[in-house]
Formats: structure tokens, C-alpha cells, sequence
């Protein structure tokens, strides 16, 4: 089993501080949900999490398995096993889809032990079908002209194609439409597991109609207010936040913006 | 006020040299005149480069001899990766300055298609090239070094592709650069008839550290009524020359050229490539990616000409620049009175790999036309922090993933280049550059 551990998480981008005190405890074989309204820091703690060069952590701790994360480079991170599918992905033109998918693959691997040509095609055309891509995204240029739904597949894919430790999510359901979202949801349940764990940032109780969490959490103003099962969720839903706001005594202030 | 400049040759030179290669006194006369000329007139002015330090005159010989190749098994290895060794039927080879080996498949030759040395050619078919040898595209006495060239002409390659042929493979053509003391006045002169189509891919290669002559290239394409010519070129010369290089295409009604150059020289380098858009619907597509580095200075300028109605120019032009290395892309879509509809679009930029390296992008449209659509997209800057962070996200190093991204940013001419064993040596030569 793998945990990841966030303690206590302060983090500032431009000197202004958006994260106040995140905690949080994921497990492989568990699927934690974190929701709340916009600009509230969801976004900032996965790309915290992953090190983003624009946010800057200025106190606690994030650890698997006991090694510090946030000592290490991005790359570190992904090899240790952490995988961030992003809300928004970059496009790099020249670099075709495939062999980026084998660059990311054969740097878990060690020299001369990197992935047969056959082995990785038959796993590419077996997860492409799987999500229902076309076929010629894998010879097209990473992300480059991609639609918003495709590279929100393309995301999955490459956890798919990846196989990491802890997964984080960040609005990997934004902008789908629903059959979209169905099939990006099927490749996040097949992932789900002994070996798997997984962090999904919504604003939607629409994604875990799909995927049941495990945890749900609510964070407002840069913290995680609360935590329940999936039965908060559908509070949410149902509800809205102002309850929490309420039963918290938490008063709305001016809203921080998400990078 | 024109500076004297002297020389490097005199006319006698020019004429015992015509004289040995059996010349006829059409070229030797063009020679002649054009040495003439050369005293007279000023050098180019490259836009935004300096060039009057440029040593474009001095070098120690103006033909050296090398052995030819009897077999391609005797080629040098850097060349031979260049070749599908059986497959490629139609190849020419120059070493330094001479002809080194040439074959030419039997369907060529019946369809009437003549792939053959600069030198031969003005013997053998003269009244052809006398037709189109700085003619047309390319004229003699725009400036000192065009008019040099003329004069100096010692290599380079003549095609010539009769109305309606196609030309199914693409023609090779690899000069060879082992001797440090060769200079290159190459001239490719590319005669593609009315409704013919080919495809040319020239290699330059150096395989001396540093050479110690002149590079004075200049290549014509003259295309017909919608013929199509495809233009190649891996430019990989050692510093130690100074090159000017001139690659201009003038085409007829409907005529297209692509041309995919990756222009990756170690030498202090002027590029020229222009193409005239004379007839109406005629096209230019043109890509170049460059590498500089080190403390070389370049200026690569590109330009499409449109002079016809519904003429359609779009320049892609790529750059990496490292340590010390300085250049300037000047990337110009020029639109004449009178060509109405036409099209000219254009994209430059420039990746600075260090903080001494200077590149500068230049774009300019020019419009004496109002019906007309035109555009230009320019960047400078360094490789994009958030690409980074997303490839090595995945795991990828950061060296890595700056490789890819740099590959990236040059593969447009990369994946242009028709033959195999060229996109292999430039995709190489790349590697090498940018590591």
C-alpha cells in the first residue's frame, strides 16, 4: 500500500497565499473526491502537489510513503508516482502523441530495459479503443489542435498508459459532454484498484454519479472544512454549500482567483 | 561610395579555367563579364546584418582535386547514411569540386529528363542552360557576389524536366565537403517544364573541422505552367567558410514550389530564399528551420514575391539559437499592384537557448494591392516554462523534455524532407547541434 500525506499546506502564488492549512491522507485502493466552489484552492493544491513553477509552498509538508515531495523535481515526483491529469494541458507541437507516451513510460524504466515497440503499441491500440479515440491521435502532435474533450481522453490515456501510484484529477470532467464524460469516467474505474490511488477535484457531483468516491471533501478559503462519504456529495448536490457556511460560521469573502 | 575591393581572381584565371573544361564561348564570355561587373558593384545588404568585415573574397584555391567514388561503398560513412544505397536511383555526388559519381536510371533518361554536374551540363545541353543560367531567376549583376559566382562557377548540378514528365523519385544530390581547402561556387539550376513535377533533395556536407574557403551558392528553380518542384536542402558546413547562399525559384501560371530547408551550417552564414509568384495561382510553400551556435553570425531572409492574381505564399520559418550565436530572420511577403486575391502569410520563431544568444525576427509585409489577404505570427523566446512542467510531469527529464521540445520546434522541415536517410542525418545533425 502507498499513502500520500499532505500536512498543514500553505501555499502562495505571487506572494498572495492561497492554500491555508490543507490536510489530507490519500490511500491506494481509495477514491477521494474534493469539491467546493470556485476559487477556494482546489486547483492550487494539485498543482502544488505536482510543482508547478509558478506556486510557491511556504509551509507543511507533503509526503509518500514517507519521502518528501516537495523536495523533489517534477519529474521526481512522477517517477516516485504521482500523475496529475491538468485542466489544462499543454500543446506541444512536433512531439507526436506516441512518442511522448514512450519518452513518459521508458523513464520509469531503467537503460536497456526500456518498452518493446510491439508491447507499447498493442497497450496504446488496446487503451485508445478502450477510451473510443481515433485512432490517428496517436500519431498527431501532443495536444496540438486537440478539442477540450479530447484532451481531457488524452489525459486518461496517458494514466492508463502510465499506471502511477496516486492520480490526481483536476476537473478532468470540465467541459465534457455527457458521453464524453462517461467514457473518461470508465477509464478512471478501470484504473481503481489495489495498486491505485486517486484525488478527483469537481465542481460537479455530476463526475461521481459516475465514479463513487470513497471520500468526499469540501474545501473553502485555501482548507478542507469538511470530510464525509459519498452521501455528502449528494448533499452538495442536492443542498448547495451553504449549510456548510453556515454550520462552520464561515462568512464568503472577496474570491480568490484560480490560476 | 563603393570601397575597392580586390578580387580574388583575374580574368585570365577565369579564362585559362573556362578553357580547360571546355566551355563554350557563350559561358566563357559570361565569365568574363561578369568578373568585370564584380569590381564594380557593392556588396549585398543583408537587412539588419553588418557584413562589411565579412571576408566573402580571400581563399587559397579556387578548384581542388579529389578522387572520384568508383562505388557508393567507398563513400564516407557520413555521406552514405545519407543514401538508400540500393534504392536511390537517381544520384549525383560532388566531392569538393569534382564530380564524383553519378547515376541515372534508364527511365529518366528515355523520358528526356537531363541530371547531370553544372560542368557537363554547359557542354552538353548549352543552349539550354544559356536559356535559364542567370537569366531568369538570378541575375548576374544584382551584386558583387552574385556577379563572383557567375564568374567562378565550379560546380553544382543541372535538371532539367521535359513538359508532362513526373518525376517519381526524388533526384539526390550530395556534395561532399573533405577538403579543407575547397571553395563551393556551386550553381543548381532546376528547369522544370509545364505540367512536369520533382522532387530535389541536396546534402552539404563538411566532414573538416574548419575549412578555409568561400562558399558561394546560388540555386535556380524556373518552374512552367503548373509544374511542381519539391526543394529540399540539409545545409551542414564547417565554420571557416563564409557562405552566402542564394536559393530563388521563379514560377509560371499555377506552378507550386515547396521548398523544406534546414539550414544548420557551423559557418557565418547569409541565406537568401525567394520566390517569385509571376503567374496567376501560383504557390510558394516555404519552411526552414536553423541552429546557430557557438559565435556564429547568420541572416536568413525569406521572401515571397507575389506578381500574379490568386497567388498563395506562406513562409514558416524556425529557429534555435545557443551560446553565442546571433541571427537575424527576415521573413517578407511582398504583394505587387495588380495581384489581386493573393495570399501571403508568414510565421517566424526564434527559441534562445542561452542568455547570449541573439536572435532577432523580422517580419514584413508589404502591400500594393488592396484585395488581398495576408498575415504574420513572430515570437522570440525561450523554451515555455509550462511545457516543460507538463512533459516532466510524466516523468520526463528536464533535458529530455527540453529535447522534445526543441525537435518539436524544428520538425516542420524534418517530416518535409522526402528521403529517409536525409530526415535521419538532419534529425542527427540536430541532436548534435542543440545539445
Amino acid at each position: 500500500m502507498s499513502t500520500l500525506v499532505i500536512k498543514d499546506l500553505h501555499v502562495a502564488i505571487d506572494g498572495k497565499e492561497i492554500l491555508k492549512g490543507v490536510n489530507l491522507t490519500i490511500n491506494t485502493n481509495e477514491i477521494h473526491a474534493i469539491m467546493g466552489p470556485n476559487g477556494t484552492g482546489k486547483s492550487t493544491l494539485a498543482s502544488a502537489i505536482m510543482g508547478h513553477p509558478k506556486y510557491e509552498v511556504t509551509s507543511g509538508s507533503v509526503e509518500l510513503d514517507g519521502e518528501d515531495v516537495l523536495e523533489m523535481e517534477v519529474d521526481e515526483r512522477a517517477q516516485a508516482g504521482l500523475f496529475l491529469a491538468m485542466q489544462y494541458p499543454s500543446e506541444i507541437a512536433g512531439v507526436t502523441n506516441a512518442d511522448f507516451l514512450r519518452s513518459a513510460i521508458n523513464s520509469r524504466r531503467e537503460e536497456g530495459d526500456e518498452i518493446s515497440l510491439m508491447k507499447f503499441i498493442r497497450e496504446l491500440d488496446k487503451n485508445m479503443e478502450f477510451l473510443e479515440m481515433d485512432e490517428d491521435m496517436a500519431q498527431r502532435y501532443l495536444n496540438e489542435g486537440f478539442s477540450g474533450g479530447e484532451k481531457k481522453r488524452n489525459e486518461i490515456l496517458q494514466l492508463m498508459m502510465i499506471k502511477p501510484t496516486i492520480a490526481i484529477l483536476d476537473e478532468i470532467d470540465s467541459g465534457l459532454d455527457i458521453d464524453a464524460l462517461k467514457v473518461v469516467s470508465k477509464g478512471i474505474n478501470k484504473m481503481r484498484g489495489e495498486g491505485f490511488g486517486c484525488l478527483m477535484i469537481t465542481h460537479y457531483q455530476r463526475l461521481l454519479n459516475y465514479i463513487t468516491p470513497d471520500h468526499v471533501h469540501v474545501m473553502m478559503q485555501g482548507r478542507v472544512v469538511k470530510s464525509g462519504g459519498p452521501e455528502l456529495a449528494q448533499r452538495l448536490e442536492a443542498e448547495g454549500y451553504d449549510w456548510i457556511k453556515k454550520e462552520l460560521g464561515i462568512e464568503d469573502e472577496t474570491e480568490v482567483q484560480e490560476a | 561610395m563603393t570601397v575597392e575591393i580586390n578580387l580574388p581572381a583575374t580574368e585570365q584565371d577565369v579564362r585559362s579555367f573556362s578553357e580547360a573544361n571546355g566551355e563554350p564561348t557563350w559561358f566563357t564570355a559570361l565569365r568574363e563579364a561578369a568578373l568585370d561587373k564584380a569590381a564594380g558593384l557593392d556588396m549585398p545588404k543583408p537587412d539588419k546584418t553588418n557584413i562589411t568585415k565579412w571576408d566573402f573574397m580571400n581563399f587559397p584555391e579556387h578548384t581542388v582535386v579529389s578522387d572520384t567514388f568508383a562505388s557508393l561503398d567507398a563513400l564516407p560513412e557520413e555521406a552514405k547514411g545519407l543514401i538508400d544505397l540500393e534504392a536511390q536511383e537517381n544520384l549525383y555526388i560532388q566531392r569538393n569540386n569534382t564530380p564524383a559519381f553519378i547515376k541515372v536510371s534508364q527511365e529518366l533518361a528515355d523520358k528526356g529528363v537531363i541530371f547531370t554536374d553544372m560542368l557537363t551540363a554547359v557542354r552538353e545541353h548549352s543552349e539550354l542552360v544559356e536559356k535559364y543560367f542567370m537569366t531568369q531567376a538570378v541575375k548576374v549583376d544584382e551584386h558583387k557576389l552574385t556577379a563572383l559566382h557567375a564568374a567562378l562557377v565550379n560546380g553544382g548540378v543541372f535538371v532539367y524536366v521535359p513538359k508532362n514528365v513526373i518525376v517519381e523519385q526524388p533526384l539526390q544530390v550530395v556534395f561532399l565537403n573533405d577538403n579543407a581547402e575547397a571553395s563551393l561556387f556551386n550553381h543548381v539550376l532546376v528547369v522544370a517544364e509545364a505540367n512536369s513535377a520533382v522532387t530535389y533533395v541536396e546534402t552539404y556536407i563538411s566532414t573538416v573541422e574548419e575549412a578555409k574557403g568561400q562558399a558561394n551558392i546560388i540555386a535556380e528553380v524556373i518552374a512552367g505552367d503548373n509544374a511542381q518542384v519539391t526543394y529540399g536542402a540539409v545545409d551542414v558546413l564547417a565554420k571557416g567558410y563564409t557562405t552566402y547562399v542564394n536559393r530563388r525559384a521563379r514560377l509560371a501560371r499555377d506552378a507550386k514550389i515547396d521548398w523544406a530547408l534546414g539550414l544548420m551550417n557551423d559557418s557565418d552564414t547569409i541565406s537568401e530564399n525567394i520566390s517569385h509568384l509571376i503567374g496567376d495561382g501560383s504557390q510558394a510553400d516555404t519552411k526552414t528551420v536553423v541552429v546557430g551556435r557557438g559565435t556564429q553570425k547568420q541572416n536568413f531572409t525569406t521572401e515571397v514575391r507575389h506578381w500574379g492574381k490568386n497567388t498563395n505564399g506562406h513562409i514558416l520559418k524556425h529557429g534555435v539559437m545557443k551560446e553565442a550565436a546571433q541571427s537575424i530572420f527576415n521573413g517578407i511577403g511582398k504583394i505587387e499592384k495588380g495581384a489581386t486575391k493573393a495570399d501571403a502569410q508568414q510565421e517566424s520563431r526564434v527559441l534562445m537557448l542561452s542568455e547570449k544568444a541573439r536572435g532577432d525576427a523580422n517580419p514584413i509585409l508589404l502591400i500594393d494591392e488592396d484585395d488581398v489577404t495576408a498575415g504574420h505570427a513572430a515570437s522570440v523566446g525561450r523554451v515555455d516554462p509550462l511545457q516543460l512542467y507538463y512533459l516532466m510531469s510524466r516523468g520526463i527529464s528536464k533535458t529530455e523534455a527540453e529535447r522534445l521540445v526543441i525537435h518539436g520546434f524544428l520538425a516542420p522541415v524534418v517530416t518535409q524532407l522526402p528521403i529517409e536517410g536525409v530526415k535521419k542525418q538532419l534529425t542527427e545533425v540536430i541532436e548534435r547541434k542543440v545539445r
